[in-house]
């Protein structure tokens, strides 16, 4: 069972060609940031009072936040439903829910015209405390995405203290992370539990708040259910991450794919699935938007491409015959990510419409500070498996082989 | 006396009045339609009245300490401009429009803003507190009528919108572009005489206005309401104003945000839930190790 146990994959982080492209965008992307902290949102972006909102909320925050939901997915089936055969996969799958919410976090200090009084938001609005308005979607979900970043890392931690105690020259840390583990062993649970709340309050949330877009918000997107599909929708991009990041790591860190497990988990998006598209139609139908599904023109072509970007991974899931083949599972989960991202798309800048005088594209360097966000979470995911235990299944001195070769 | 505070004293007159639990009636107090504060003030603007001379956009400048002059006018609201003229002229028809504030009711960008940078105040009108907004531009999604504008071209922006000249009120001074206008095109009052005032205009021209014969006067019930009220001789449509129902965005999130959270019940109640399932499953997991 060693090919189960947790272990750093070890070797230099930047170890190939990607990785030293990856550095050396990341030091252009610090100058670009440097040159919107320095200028003002206006002259890097495309975005408009009509479109207040662009990619980086639509794309690093809200899609950001769905893909980073493998760690809800995998907590609630892990924990919740007690299947311990998914064990391997929860600590990766964490750890990219954790750099994924840290991410949208950065995003949100990129996005916000005044970030410097972001410190208010958990603080009460000080200095005159109270000041919270519950009616407000956004607070809920800025509260829910600073806690759960925090509750993350604090998931991952046995993770560090593993580290620390096992290979920590300094015996006050060793005596640290052996305290912590101890702890970790008691609280944990509640922890996980408050894992598994935070995202089921703000990933619905993040649906409801575009709710107050009223009519400039298409009303084939703008239905009471919205914060139902959203939360529905994560679940299944949680799951299609796991599969992806599973597929990904076991190539390039040369380690076992947890195959039957990742078979198992794609029964039950089949599921996950059908019952977004059955909520989605209903609605549709209860609600007597019947028609627009084909009279919205641009916005119709959008519906049926979402419509099928779902429909089409059930349909490849459905059969545990088709299930079977690993490379299927990969192929549906590629939709169904794309099925997510355009929902939240689409939700948030396509079928939002302020009028016939605006119109948003983002420039190319809106695209490079979105770009740059996912590459430092790529570079500090790299880092961290490395040097933490964290993936299970590698060949660890075989990695280093290999890329002594390359 | 702030919104929120008119809410709780609903409630807790209702808890007073022997209701159970007056948090929950505070919920349900706010997940319908509110109405005008009894001090409400507004403004009343008549399309068929202004010459479109543009004095009330210069005069809004000068009330703001905004930049910016006639020699060089704005096209539309923006980071420096509160108030605007605009000209719709198509198929033989002509009109001017007056763009600020709509001050509603039940303003979106007050149910949006997180900690309560947008209150609505003193008279019903409309606030913007810099010390509280952190730039998330979630009014400028909640707005209907897209009216407040944000700064995109400085590192320090903030956000600009119609106050209703409320530092002029205070010393007793009608607002910039009403002491403005030569034609009595826009005029300040209170709401409840403003809108008596625009009941008679179409009582008594009926025919002036649009549609004519039964004109619609705009923001007496648009969007839950507003204390800015519109008469036209041309569909509000074509002026840019939206079509809406007579719901606030705020009233469908309000139900939605307070079924879902009432008293936090749902969410604690989930996370005992939570917390008692991992309990079991870890319990069971130690016996079975145990056993082995």
């Amino acid at each position: 069972m060693s090919d189960h146990s947790v272990e750093p994959v070890g070797g230099p982080i930047i170890f190939n060609r990607f990785t030293r492209f990856l550095a050396m965008f990341l030091g252009l992307w610090i100058l670009i940031l440097a040159y919107r902290f320095a200028t003002g949102i206006g002259t890097v972006s495309g975005l408009t009072d009509g479109y207040p909102w662009g990619i980086w909320i639509a794309f690093d925050v809200v899609t950001g936040t769905a893909l980073a939901c493998g760690g809800y997915a995998i907590a609630i089936l892990c924990y919740i439903l007690n299947k311990g055969k998914y064990h391997p996969l929860v600590r990766p799958a964490i750890l990219t829910s954790a750099l994924g919410y840290s991410m949208a976090a950065l995003a949100i200090i990129i996005d916000v015209g005044r970030w410097w009084g972001i410190w208010r938001i958990p603080l009460g609005g000080f200095p005159d405390m109270g000041h919270y308005n519950w009616n407000s979607a956004l607070l809920e979900v800025a509260l829910c995405v600073m806690a759960y970043a925090g509750v993350l890392w604090i998931e991952l931690g046995p993770a560090f203290l593993e580290k620390w105690k096992a290979t920590s020259k300094s015996p006050g840390l060793i005596k640290f992370a052996g305290a912590g583990l101890k702890f970790y062993d008691k609280a944990l649970i509640w922890i996980i539990a408050l894992g598994v709340l935070l995202p089921t309050m703000h990933q619905s949330s993040l649906g409801s708040l575009m709710l107050l877009g009223g009519h400039k918000l298409h009303p084939l997107w703008n239905t009471g259910w919205i914060p139902l599909l959203f939360l529905i929708s994560c679940i299944g991009m949680g799951y299609a991450v796991v599969v992806w990041e599973s597929a990904v790591s076991s190539r390039v860190f040369n380690r076992q794919r947890e195959d039957s497990m990742l078979i198992s988990l794609s029964g039950a998006m089949v599921i996950v699935l059908g019952l977004f598209l059955l909520l989605r139609f209903a609605d549709i139908i209860i609600s007597g938007k019947f028609g627009l599904m084909f009279s919205s023109g641009m916005l119709s072509v959008m519906f049926w491409i979402e419509m099928a970007l779902v429909a089409i991974p059930m349909l490849m899931l459905i059969r545990a015959r088709d299930r079977a083949k690993f490379i299927t599972i990969f192929r549906a989960s590629m939709l169904i990510m794309l099925a997510g991202a355009l929902y939240r798309f689409d939700a948030y800048i396509v079928a939002f419409n302020p009028g016939k005088n605006w119109s948003y594209f983002p420039t190319t360097l809106e695209l490079l500070i979105t770009f740059g966000v996912i590459g430092l979470e790529i570079f500090l995911y790299i880092f961290i498996v490395k040097r933490y235990p964290i993936l299970s299944g590698t060949r660890a001195t075989q990695v280093r082989e290999i890329e002594g070769r390359a | 006396m702030t919104m929120d505070r008119r809410t709780l004293l609903k409630g807790a007159a209702a808890a007073g009045a022997g209701a159970a639990v007056s948090a929950a009636t505070t919920a349900e107090a706010s997940s319908v339609r509110p109405t005008a504060p009894p001090d409400a003030v507004g403004m009343l603007y008549d399309a068929t009245l202004c010459i479109g001379c543009q004095a009330c956009v210069t005069a809004c400048k000068t009330a703001n300490n905004m930049p910016g002059n006639l020699y060089d006018p704005p096209k539309d609201l923006d980071g420096q401009t509160k108030n605007i003229i605009k000209l719709y002229e198509e198929d033989g028809e002509k009109s001017y429009m007056k763009q600020q504030c709509m001050h509603c009711i039940d303003p979106g960008c007050v149910n949006a803003c997180m900690i309560g940078a947008f209150k609505k105040r003193e008279y019903g009108i409309v606030t913007w507190d810099k010390d509280r907004c952190i730039g998330c531009r979630y009014c400028q999604v909640a707005c209907p009528y897209n009216i407040p504008k944000f700064q995109w071209d400085t590192p320090v922006p903030e956000i600009v919108k119609c106050e209703l000249c409320n530092h002029m009120l205070a010393r007793g001074e009608e607002p910039g572009c009403v002491q403005a206008c030569p034609k009595e095109a826009v005029i300040f009052g209170t709401y409840e005489e403003l809108l008596a005032d625009a009941r008679q205009r179409v009582a008594d021209h009926p025919e002036r206005y649009y549609p004519a014969g039964a004109p619609q006067i705009f923001g007496d019930t648009e969007g839950g309401g507003t204390q800015v009220l519109y008469l036209a001789g041309v569909d509000f449509e074509k002026l840019g104003l939206p079509v809406l129902g007579d719901d606030g965005v705020g009233v469908q999130m309000r139900a939605i945000q307070h079924g879902i959270y009432r008293g936090f019940i749902a969410p604690v109640a989930l996370y005992g839930i939570l917390g008692a399932v991992l309990w079991r499953n870890r319990r069971a997991a130690a016996k079975e190790g145990s056993d082995e």
